[in-house]
């Protein structure tokens, strides 16, 4: 937690300096203790704080990350990138996803590039940013330069297509239908995109936000437990 | 009243589009055979596990047979997935630690490392967590390292029926998790590494007994050579079974000891360091067969390694004696030191004392820190270190909030089972066994 922002109050919606761009707005956050529609004396009920992420670094980026998405750039074209950000020392490429193979084909074969090792895909469900609810985020190592990059793909939850890798990156084999599972991106090209961990006739896409957690209420000496997804807490 | 046991039922076929299809689930094999007619079909499909003693848990192999010969291998996983990542999007920062524990059970403090660091580094507080706490969690992951490397090895011995490999595994491995039981109250599922440190210091005695284990496992570790490096038998089950070489690793995203047996030194501890690594002296072992006998090798020669590393962290806490272990930020740091008491550990009489008898603002502080606990700025972060079985990576997102927003874990047995294919494809039904207990998979983590 960083001192200049004080706790529990509202973030800033513009960045504090003008080399780095405001953040991304994605949410709005409301009260402090998850409660809806009952009395809540507490005045933390009226609190309204923003969800920001990082928004996109202006160049330049520091370190190497310029040269790679330089080169990157001209290997692809510029329209491939929609937006870079630095953030924490990992360099975060935004691709568009019809531009997705190409990006990690030239990723991995070029020299100066060389992202050899693909540690997999990971989903993330934004349900609040319309039209790009759903995003798949790839982790490349590249073992001859010993660097990390991550691409980051969204699609909109009513076209939930993302073009596979894995004619590129036979390991994300596994992940891609892993992710298809939890999150209902379609990898379009995987060759057999079937359920991984959950059963095959599974009814929905579990870590989706809107998918329940699910769970039972605990009884104990007469007082009654709600599951942790409908319990009061923290928000 | 009348039961039907469905084993008692002859073998049946029927007639699909596919041919005819036979299904035997454990009968008399004179029925079966009988039940195969006058003109038997030679491809068989095998399901081996997800209940079966040398599938490495629950693993479901489903193997196309031509006699003896595997002639296509798939897996099949889920069976132990427990919904860990979706459950921790419920839980404070902190809780966190309790599941991610959970997930790969034979490397815990691999789990709770990653987790944190990734934690830590949306935190932005790498730079301030204390030495000692580093050095910890560097024996700790040592330890682990070798526990599982033992296990790993002992079971895999079992499979071939090298029983006395088991036994002495067990032996080594029981040593590792007395010290884990001194140092974390447990055996298992410890959730002792918590984001901005450590959960306690060492406790008194601690490093007698960690050099005691050092004099142990230096008189002991050289059995499991003596037993199995030049035994005919061992060798003639492990050699040139599984072949993968480095080409097959990098397409596949294969890491850690498999890698290393394609003779290519490729570890996070040197090439990315973190916790402080590149200040111990140690060696990255490899071999150059790119068989399951290498990754055994590479594996022996480890341990020898980690003990090298776990007496270098000896030699630095000795000097570090009453050092804080866990970050100085109160508003991170978990407020309560532990202590056990008559029922076992729980949180310090002195500070229960302080916080309901003398000070208000401190029980405020814990109750505040406890219940809602600290907000993560927001942002993500991936982090990636060097577990028993390869890179394992942890991908946290935050949305600024109490609760971590995603974290996924890219789990190293998750991804290097993705080989078992092409390790087996071609080789005999007991290979099988061979090719996965070298890959040494762990279903808690490949299912979370």
């Amino acid at each position: 937690m960083s001192d200049t922002q004080p706790e529990n109050l509202p973030a800033t919606a513009s960045g504090s300096d003008a080399q780095t761009p405001g953040p991304e707005v994605i949410d709005q956050r409301e009260g402090m203790f998850g409660v809806r529609g009952t009395g809540d004396t507490s005045g933390f009920g009226g609190l309204r704080r923003q969800v920001a992420l990082p928004g996109g670094t202006p160049k330049p980026y520091g370190s190497w990350f310029d040269g790679a998405a330089e080169r990157l750039e001209g290997l692809v074209g510029g329209d491939a990138i929609e937006k870079v950000v630095v953030e924490r020392d990992e360099l975060t490429l935004h691709v568009a996803r019809e531009h997705l193979v190409a990006v990690c084909q030239n990723l991995r074969d070029d020299e100066a590039l060389r992202f050899e090792f693909c540690s997999g895909v990971s989903g993330v469900h934004y349900p609040q940013e319309t039209g790009r609810e759903l995003h798949a985020v790839y982790h490349l190592f590249s073992i001859t330069h010993n660097r990390r990059i991550r691409l980051e793909v969204s699609c909109p939850d009513s076209d939930r297509h993302i073009p596979s890798v894995v004619s590129v990156y036979p390991a994300n084999d596994w992940h891609e239908r892993e992710t298809w599972d939890f999150f209902g991106i379609i990898f379009d090209g995987h060759p057999a995109l079937t359920r991984i961990q959950m059963p095959d006739d599974w009814p929905g896409h579990p870590q989706r936000k809107d998918y329940p957690l699910g769970g039972i209420d605990v009884e104990y000496k007469g007082a009654v437990i709600p599951p942790p997804d409908t319990r009061r807490s923290y928000n | 009243m009348t039961t039907t046991d469905p084993y008692a039922a002859p073998a049946s076929t029927r007639d699909t589009t596919e041919g005819k299809v036979f299904t035997v689930t454990g009968q008399d094999w004179d029925s079966v055979v009988a039940g195969l007619g006058d003109e038997p079909e030679e491809r068989i499909v095998v399901n081996m596990g997800p209940q079966h003693p040398s599938t490495h848990g629950v693993l479901r192999l489903i193997l196309e047979l031509d006699g003896e010969t595997v002639t296509e291998a798939r897996c099949g996983i889920g069976y132990l997935h427990t919904g860990i990542e979706k459950n921790m999007e419920f839980r404070s920062w902190v809780q966190g630690v309790t599941f991610v524990t959970r997930m790969d059970y034979l490397s815990p403090f691999y789990n709770e490392t990653a987790y944190c660091l990734a934690v830590e580094k949306l935190l932005g507080i790498e730079d301030q967590i204390p030495e000692k706490a580093n050095v910890m969690r560097v024996l700790l992951m040592e330890l682990n390292r070798i526990s599982s490397h033992l296990v790993c090895i002992a079971t895999g011995g079992m499979e071939i029926g090298a029983l006395t490999v088991m036994t002495i595994g067990f032996r080594e491995r029981e040593m590792t998790l007395d010290l884990f039981e001194l140092i974390t109250g447990l055996r298992m599922n410890h959730a002792f590494i918590r984001p901005g440190g450590v959960a306690q210091d060492l406790p008194p005695g601690a490093l007698d007994k960690i050099r005691e284990y050092i004099t142990w496992m230096n008189k002991h570790l050289p059995e499991y050579a003596e037993l199995c490096n030049a035994n005919p038998i061992f060798k003639a089950r492990l050699q040139d079974v599984g072949y993968l070489d480095l080409a097959g690793c990098m397409a596949l995203g294969i890491s850690g000891p498999t890698v290393r047996s394609t003779g290519y030194a490729l570890d996070l501890r040197k090439t990315q360091p973190y916790c402080g690594y590149e200040t111990y002296d140690f060696d990255v072992p490899t071999w150059d067969s790119s068989d399951s006998y290498g990754r055994f090798r590479v594996r022996l020669q480890e341990m020898w390694e980690s003990l090298k590393i776990i007496s270098q962290c000896a030699d630095r806490l000795e000097k570090m004696d009453g050092d804080p272990v866990m970050v100085a930020d109160k508003k991170i740091g978990w407020p309560s030191q532990l202590a056990v008491g008559s029922d076992g550990m729980g949180n310090s009489l002195d500070h229960i004392k302080h916080i309901m008898g003398e000070s208000m603002e401190a029980l405020i502080h814990h109750f505040k820190l406890v219940t809602e606990g600290f907000r993560v700025p927001a942002g993500q972060a991936y982090v990636a270190i060097e577990s028993p079985r390869g890179e394992m990576g942890c991908h946290v997102v935050s949305d600024g909030g109490t609760k971590p927003y995603r974290v996924h874990f890219r789990d190293p047995s998750f991804a290097n089972l993705q080989a078992m294919p092409i390790m087996c494809e071609g080789s005999q039904v007991a290979d099988v066994i061979v090719a996965v207990a070298s890959l040494d998979p762990v279903m808690g983590g490949v299912d979370r």
